[in-house]
């Protein structure tokens, strides 16, 4: 063990490094949008989790369909971090970048570390193609790079004389590139090209001239690693599997666990799954993932709008299915009237906002948490809904089935906060043994017996009122938005009434809190100099930098939410526990401003909303800062 | 279980429309279709959207919903697509359904669930004190348009055609000759069955269909089309309609004038898409009579069985589905760490 790691496999932990290209290896391919950069990206990040490291990976791609070429706004780009270690971001800087045109180049050259390796198409460099990226000379020949490892190579040409034999048109054969690029990459990281190959055959298998083009592009890359004369700094990365847990794993990004999630809890609440959705980047793919899963009985609807979408949930839900709809931020703001109809009328719901940087359209592809006002207050009247958040992909199957459990245990509504980050980005994933009883059915009860039957009647525990759905035979009843009387559930106008219905709905939170696990501490120990609070995709930077600063011996602590509203219940007294608590939150400090009016604690905001998730050094100098002011 | 009485389809709630509404006698036609057609209240769901007519689930003893402004059609959907079984009816007004929910109505048509929209349109916002609608005549005064309105009217009938609608019925309020059938027919339709009902306000727009409605003018201004039957219409059955000579259209025609014989007369056919496009388009002139009846049937694919189509035959069991579900997620690549490879 060096540098104090510690290999905690039983425990799950993997140990954190601070040793870029001995513990992880941080490498950018960038490119054209028309490129196939977020497919080689995927197709490296799949290699390495099955050659067993810790991956996690940051997909980053501009909001056009196919932006002009050579642009720097059309540049699309896939980050990966390759870990022997615990990776948990993307990381800050690059180790290798991989720049496909001059565009691609100058947009990402100021994340490379210094003396970072940088693998450039030379055949892109064209003079008309440097000028349109903004540079007055070519960056290749005039010095401006010599911070650098320089790897020049005519990946264009040499794809093309590679595929010579195939018959292949020159442009069909230069869409290779990408493919004999992750040759090289997959060479430079000591890998096979093995994996990619069997890939290729199942993607292409309706096309063999192509599947045999794609293979002979990716071996020739492979080859050039092995047989050219490549400059001295060139060397190979040797990164070593990482002590995971032992089973099965794939690799998943967070969009796909949450829709397997849904799926796993609506069919352990003995539920069919109905998932109604209106296309929306960054959410899109949950409705693709759950309309293949139409051969396990998951319906899937495509509505003609946001609010459709989440009626026709309603709806489903109603009629005793679970409802299921998923959005981004404008999309929900056009569900939230029927949010309120959901709550008023208490029916399981679950609501997915896979958020984005906002306000408005604001910017569709990149990620942001600042939709969190939105979840907890956004509605009209007094409208309480919980509000949970997975932090990273691989937790999104489990958010899926807890969202299912307490929507249908509590009979309400219930809104996860995903991001675009989360929801893109993949990681090692091991996957669910269903007869582990983290995964014990909890079949919903509907309501049968018409004796005493009240459809407005409610479990002092949870708050849930019976389940009736239509089709049973002398439970009929009518619900809507309008106010209801406890108990009969028929229209009241009276005031005492709704006092008490309001209060009903509140306590509806009440029991959740009770209910769900109290807060634990990610990382370092429950009292301290300075914990870090945070909550959804901020948990990746947060847990690297506080994990080496506990390393480094600061009294430093991760505290991070899954359980946004209802808080847990212990978190006053387990935050009171530290000097200070800072809340690096990728908006303009929500959480923050949440927990002051729940609190009487006090929380220092900071605050970051760039399109991208915090960088580990910008959170270390968070913790350097707090550290600094608890002195 | 013995056979239902329309009285049986009444909820116990005191009916709170204005006295002499036209809602009441809509209501009183379908408790009776649906005790005579064999209907049972517990598949039978009633979904209403923020109105005047959306109230009426709450006068019925059957399941029911009374939802937001206009999103009645997409609640109905997801309940129907989620028990086929259910014989699902949507209850809308010409606010709701055509201002605020107009795309909703226009999709739900267009895909053809098995259902029933019951518009009842009554030309004028009622809920919130009289504002003109989406329907209400060119130069009506109402406190929202002081002046006089200076929007084009909506025809429903023929927005029900421009989105693909396959059923599309007209009726009034009080006829329960011409609604009763129409409401029969409508249930019994595979697909969403679009009917339209003229209805009196009798607080905001009071008369507004009074030409239509009677006994002595209405027939003169209405038709009843039947499937088959040749267009007669009149207090003295002397008028009926015919193809535009030399061109696209109808017009009316006084029988044994210029030598018309009743089988000149056109004949209806429910199924012409062309025809259904004239007949919807009547009475919007002076001296057309507005046609009642079904103006359009056709059978075509019904959304909710395509849209089964490749799930499992039979619900699955919760082993089955993880089962599924364990095999789906290792259908990509997969590895093993430590001792457990594959």
């Amino acid at each position: 063990m060096q540098n104090g790691l510690e290999h905690s496999t039983a425990t799950g932990e993997l140990p954190v490094s601070q040793q870029p290209e001995v513990d992880y290896v941080r490498v950018r391919f960038a490119g054209d949008s028309g490129d196939g950069i977020q497919m080689t990206g995927t197709r490296l990040a799949e290699s390495a989790a099955r050659f067993g490291n810790d991956i996690a990976t940051f997909p980053d791609f501009p909001a056009d369909i196919r932006a002009p070429s050579g642009t720097i706004y059309g540049v699309s780009a896939y980050s990966l971090n390759i870990g022997h270690t615990e990776v948990s971001t993307f990381g800050d800087e690059t180790d290798a970048l991989v720049a496909l045109n001059p565009a691609a180049l100058r947009k990402y050259l100021e994340g490379v570390k210094l003396n970072g390796l940088l693998i450039i198409d030379t055949d892109a460099f064209t003079e008309r193609a440097i000028t349109k990226a903004g540079f007055s000379s070519n960056p290749l020949e005039d010095g401006s790079l010599s911070n650098f490892r320089l790897l020049p190579l005519e990946i264009t040409s040499n794809t093309e004389k590679a595929l010579k034999e195939t018959g292949l048109s020159a442009k069909d054969a230069r869409r290779c590139k990408n493919m004999w690029t992750l040759g090289l990459v997959l060479w430079l990281f000591e890998r096979s090209t093995a994996d990619v190959e069997l890939w290729i055959e199942q993607k292409f298998h309706k096309k063999p001239d192509l599947a045999k083009a794609n293979i002979m592009a990716l071996q020739a890359g492979h080859l050039y690693g092995e047989v050219a004369d490549l400059p001295p700094d060139v060397s190979r990365y040797r990164i070593q599997p990482a002590p995971l847990v032992d089973g099965e794993y794939r690799s998943i990004n967070g969009n796909e666990g949450m829709a397997y999630g849904l799926y796993a809890g609506a069919t352990l609440a003995d539920l069919e799954l109905f998932y109604g959705s209106y296309p929306i980047t960054p959410a899109s793919p949950l409705l693709h993932t759950i309309a293949k899963l139409k051969e396990l009985g998951a319906i899937s609807f495509q509505a003609e709008d946001e609010i459709a979408a989440i009626c026709a949930a309603i709806g489903a839900s109603y009629a005793g299915h679970l409802g299921v709809t998923g959005s981004s931020g404008p999309g929900i703001a056009l569900k939230t009237e029927a949010i309120g109809l959901a709550i008023m009328t208490e029916l399981p719901l679950v609501i997915i906002n896979v958020q984005r940087g906002g306000p408005s359209t604001g910017l569709p592809t990149k990620t942001e948490q600042s939709d969190l006002f939105q979840a907890i207050w956004g509605r009209n009247g007094d409208a309480p809904l919980p509000v949970i958040a997975p932090a990273h992909p691989g937790e999104c199957f489990d958010i899926g089935i807890e969202a299912v459990k307490l929507a249908t245990k509590h009979m309400t509504p219930l809104m996860v906060l995903s991001d675009g980050y989360i929801a893109n980005a993949s990681a090692p994933w091991k996957l669910p043994d269903f007869s582990d009883p983290a995964y014990a059915p909890f079949p919903v009860e509907k309501a049968k017996d018409p004796t005493n039957f009240l459809p407005y009647d409610h479990d002092p525990d949870t708050m849930a009122r019976p389940w009736a759905v239509p089709g049973t035979a002398e439970l009929m009843h009518r619900i809507g938005g309008l106010e209801k009387q406890a108990g009969s559930g028929d229209i009241s106008y009276d005031g005492e009434n709704h006092q008490l219905m309001t209060q009903i709905r509140a306590q509806k939170l009440e029991g959740i809190a009770k209910s769900i696990s109290p807060q634990h501490v990610e990382s370092g120990q429950t009292t301290g100099k300075v914990a870090v609070l945070g909550w959804g995709s901020s948990w990746g930077p947060i847990r690297v930098a506080a994990r080496r600063a506990e390393l480094e011996g600061k009294s430093v602590s991760h505290i991070h939410l899954r359980h946004l509203w209802p808080l847990p219940p212990n978190l006053y007294e387990l935050l009171s526990g530290f000097d200070r608590v800072v809340i690096p939150e990728m908006n303009n400090g929500q959480l923050a401003t949440v927990l002051r009016s729940q609190m009487d604690i006090e929380v220092e905001s900071i605050s970051c909303v760039k399109g991208r998730p915090f960088l580990v050094r910008e959170i270390a100098k968070i913790i350097e800062d707090a550290l600094g002011a608890t002195s | 279980m013995t056979d239902l009485k329309p009285k049986d389809f009444a909820s116990s709630l005191d009916v709170r429309w204005c006295p002499g509404c036209g809602d009441y006698a809509v209501l009183k036609s379908l408790h009776k279709i649906l005790a005579e057609t064999g209907a049972r209240l517990e598949d039978t769901l009633c979904v209403s959207g923020i109105g005047c007519s959306s109230r009426l689930p709450y006068y019925m003893a059957t399941y029911g919903f009374h939802t937001i402004h206009g999103r009645a059609p997409a609640i109905a959907s997801g309940a129907k697509l989620a028990n086929p079984e259910l014989d699902v009816w949507v209850f809308t007004g010409d606010g709701d359904g055509l201002s605020i929910g107009g795309n909703h109505l226009l999709h739900a048509l267009r895909r053809n669930l098995d259902m029933q929209i019951v518009l009842l349109n009554n030309q004028i916002y009622g809920l919130t004190k009289g504002q003109y609608s989406p329907t209400s005549q060119k130069g009506k005064r109402t406190p929202s348009s002081p002046g006089g309105t200076v929007e084009m009217p909506l025809n429903p009938a023929r927005f029900a055609i421009g989105a693909g609608s396959k059923f599309i019925a007209r009726s009034i309020d009080t006829q329960a000759k011409v609604l009763g059938p129409i409401l029969e027919a409508a249930r019994a339709f595979d697909g969403t069955a679009f009917v339209e009902v003229l209805q009196n306000c009798v607080i905001f727009n009071d008369g507004v269909f009074d030409h239509l409605k009677d006994k002595k003018q209405g027939p003169d201004h209405t038709i009843v089309v039947e499937h088959g039957k040749p267009m007669v219409f009149g207090l003295n059955r002397d008028k009926g309609l015919q193809v535009k000579p030399g061109g696209f259209g109808l017009e009316v025609v006084t029988l044994e004038e210029n030598g018309v014989a009743e089988a000149d007369l056109l004949v209806h056919d429910e199924t012409n898409h062309a025809l259904a496009v004239a007949l919807a388009e009547l009475g919007e002139n002076d001296g057309e009579p507005t046609v009642l009846g079904i103006l359009f049937r056709e059978q075509a694919t019904e959304f909710g069985k395509a849209s089964r189509a490749g799930l499992p035959e039979k619900p699955l069991s919760m082993d089955e589905k993880l089962s599924r579900l364990s095999a789906t997620l290792r259908a990509g690549e997969t590895w093993g760490v430590g001792g457990d490879t594959t």
